[in-house]
């Protein structure tokens, strides 16, 4: 069993030299964007099968894989490139949805000397309820805003302590900070307890485009989702290759070494640490708008565990591949294709795309598609199995 | 009772679940040192042990039932190594991590499925439900004692086994550097494979004594890893005897919250007592910094 030197939870051998390949030449260049192009047209593809074979309806978990797996993706740039681990990640999905849900839920209209000036500025809304009773609650756009607000304070909090621990010491400490994320949201009466919150309001995000699960914007919520998976993967492609990404590279091949030549570590792995927990509180507003609910086990440890084994499997500094096993496996598990059988089925492909293939089932792939000739690219061939 | 009677009372209660976190604890530590590995399936084998010793109840007298499935979990646990960890020599820890993951799944489903949903318990091993001893104005159930009394002998045991057999030390030195321990002769891969099965005869044998208390459940293993992870953590990783104290600070941690706090905030307490530990050591109670720590983590 290999050691490695500067942490357990690192995944060394996985990182790819892509700033060297990608950023120079315009070959390069167009080659980096065979990914993104081929994603953009399968979304559409997979559309029309489903509606050539009659199962639209499968895009309604569809969508919400798309949520989970920008969750994931977030995972694997903090697991592959930044070399840290979070067992936390299911609390920053949840507090994220929660503190939407709270806010579009809670009737805010005994504070009347604040809700009228605060209706006038739209961020709160009077509106009804599915009963039919007068709400006075926070705007979907604002509640967006306080929830990615909570969510980086809570970061700030966790994240600045604890990445100065190292390897299961690391994971402990998000672990607990999760456990004690879940055990506040079950215990309060604010929040639910035990039955979560529903009733959650679609988001307008604009004239035309509705967050919700309602049966007419089906088709619209699922390209949205997986457009905005999309924006993730370029957003966080073009993070690692730029210097950010190089800073958090020279980390992984060397900390102290990276550290002496001036690169401020800490706030390095500080902001992908907050950038990672931001996409997934994101992820958990859009998630509790499109499911108009959310329950106390979104924030359970085994959710937590279940992304950063996602992560793992999807091969973590490979972000495509970690986007698409998170899609895959999860779509399985929602649609439970599996019945009674589902978590077994998960744990027992877990072991198996781990064992089979440490970097993703992407990479071999690759590497099958190029014997056979049909496909050149030069990122797989620099990649060594850790 | 007094309050000092109710605190005794609580006390024994968190040093009980305490004794079955710092088992949990142990048998983490124990593959942690011979592999680095960190074993979230651990939580598994003290349910597996539960289950099959109940089973095996309906058929042989109770001593025989537990001794069968401590055997069989042991074996289940060298299997586990044999068959999977062994087969992966060129996997970094953090992917053999995922792999326990995936067994751990695996293990709660086959259980599932073996057995049922239903919760189980093996009978009292002296008395009843509600017998008791009185000590020191608290009142314990017998099986507390036979709790407390068989983790005892099993850590001493163990204790013993690590440092004055040849096995023991060959499985210590493993751990302190293994390229030197196979220039020495010693087979790394099989004392791996007795480190995992090691860990899974001890979690099984807790399995079987803690089941009259809180019975066995197919679920119960993965609260029971995180605990004992947490105790393992607290104690400093890689020392067997900083994870008895780890444990039973857990367990009285959360013994001391339930009794304090509303009961859907029990394990609130004991991690935010654990995360402002590590703020302050980093490296556990009793750990070493990584610099003097005999493996890094």
């Amino acid at each position: 069993m290999k050691r490695l030197s500067t942490g357990i939870w690192a995944d060394k051998g996985g990182i790819r030299s892509s700033v060297e390949d990608e950023g120079g030449t315009i070959a390069g260049r167009l080659r980096g964007l065979v990914p993104v192009i081929g994603f953009a047209m399968a979304v559409p593809l997979l559309h029309l099968v489903l509606r050539v074979a009659g199962t639209e309806y499968c895009l309604t978990q569809l969508t919400m894989a798309a949520y989970y797996a920008i969750v994931v993706t977030g995972l694997g740039l903090l697991m592959g490139y930044a070399g840290q681990v979070s067992l936390g990640h299911g609390a920053f999905f949840a507090l994220g949805g929660y503190t939407t849900a709270v806010l579009t839920t809670h009737d805010f209209s005994k504070w009347k000397a604040a809700t009228g000036w605060l209706q006038e500025a739209h961020i709160m809304v009077a509106r009804q309820d599915l009963y039919g009773n007068q709400l006075v609650t926070v705007t979907p756009w604002a509640a967006f805003f306080a929830a990615m607000a909570v969510a980086m304070i809570a970061g700030c909090l966790i994240g600045y302590p604890a990445l100065r621990l190292r390897g299961h010491y690391l994971a402990m400490a998000t672990l607990g900070f999760g456990l004690i994320v879940a055990k506040l949201l079950v215990g309060s009466n604010l929040t639910g307890a035990a039955d979560g919150l529903n009733g959650v309001p679609e988001w307008i995000l604009m004239p035309g485009l509705v967050v919700s699960g309602k049966v007419p914007v089906r088709v619209q919520n699922y390209y949205l989702a997986c457009g905005l998976l999309l924006v993730v993967l370029v957003l966080l492609r073009n993070t690692v290759q730029s210097r950010v990404g190089r800073a958090l590279k020279s980390i992984h091949d060397g900390e102290k070494a990276a550290n002496s030549m001036g690169i401020n570590t800490a706030a390095y792995k500080l902001k992908v640490f907050l950038l990672s927990a931001a996409l997934a509180a994101a992820a958990g507003v859009f998630f509790t708008h499109y499911t108009a609910g959310i329950g106390p086990s979104e924030a359970g440890a085994l959710k937590s565990l279940r992304y950063v084994a996602l992560a793992a499997a999807g091969g973590m500094s490979n972000l495509w591949g970690v986007a698409i096993v998170s899609l895959a496996l999860n779509y399985f598990s929602l649609r439970g294709w599996f019945g009674t059988y589902d978590n077994a089925v998960f744990g027992a492909l877990l072991i198996l795309i781990i064992s089979l293939a440490p970097a993703g089932p992407l990479q071999p792939a690759a590497a099958w598609l190029r014997r056979r000739g049909w496909w050149r690219n030069a990122q797989s061939s620099h990649h060594g199995t850790p | 009772m007094g309050t000092g009677d109710l605190a005794l009372q609580y006390l024994l209660s968190g040093i009980t679940k305490g004794s079955i976190y710092a088992v949990v604890a142990i048998g983490f530590n124990l593959i942690y040192s011979a592999t680095g590995v960190l074993n979230l399936a651990q939580g598994e084998f003290i349910m597996l042990g539960g289950m099959v010793a109940v089973t095996l109840a309906h058929y042989v007298p109770l001593p025989v039932a537990v001794a069968g499935a401590v055997l069989v979990v042991t074996l289940v646990g060298c299997l586990l190594e044999w068959s999977l960890f062994r087969r992966l020599p060129n996997h970094s820890v953090l992917h053999l991590i995922i792999v326990t993951i995936g067994v751990s799944i695996v293990i709660q489903e086959a259980s599932l499925h073996i057995w049922d949903e239903k919760v189980r318990s093996l009978p009292y091993f002296t008395g009843n439900e509600v017998s008791s001893i009185h000590l020191l104005g608290a009142a314990i159930s017998p099986q507390v004692l036979w709790v407390l009394g068989t983790i005892t002998v099993a850590v001493v045991a163990l204790h013993g086994f690590l440092k004055y057999t040849l096995t023991g030390r060959a499985m210590r030195a493993c751990s302190a550097n293994p390229e030197a321990a196979m220039l020495a002769g010693i087979n790394i891969r099989n004392m791996r494979t007795l480190s995992f099965g090691l860990s899974a005869g001890l979690g099984a044998l807790a399995g079987c004594v803690i089941s009259p208390i809180t019975m066995t459940h197919y679920e119960m293993g993965a609260p029971l890893a995180i605990k004992g992870f947490a105790a393992a953590i607290l104690g400093g990783l890689g020392n067997p005897m900083g994870a008895v104290a780890g444990g039973l600070l857990v367990g009285v941690l959360e013994a001391v919250s339930v009794s304090r706090m509303p009961a859907a905030y029990n394990d609130v307490a004991a991690f935010v007592v654990l995360l402002l530990v590590l703020f302050v050591r980093p490296h556990g109670i009793f750990g070493l910094p990584s610099g003097q720590a005999v493996r890094e983590h």
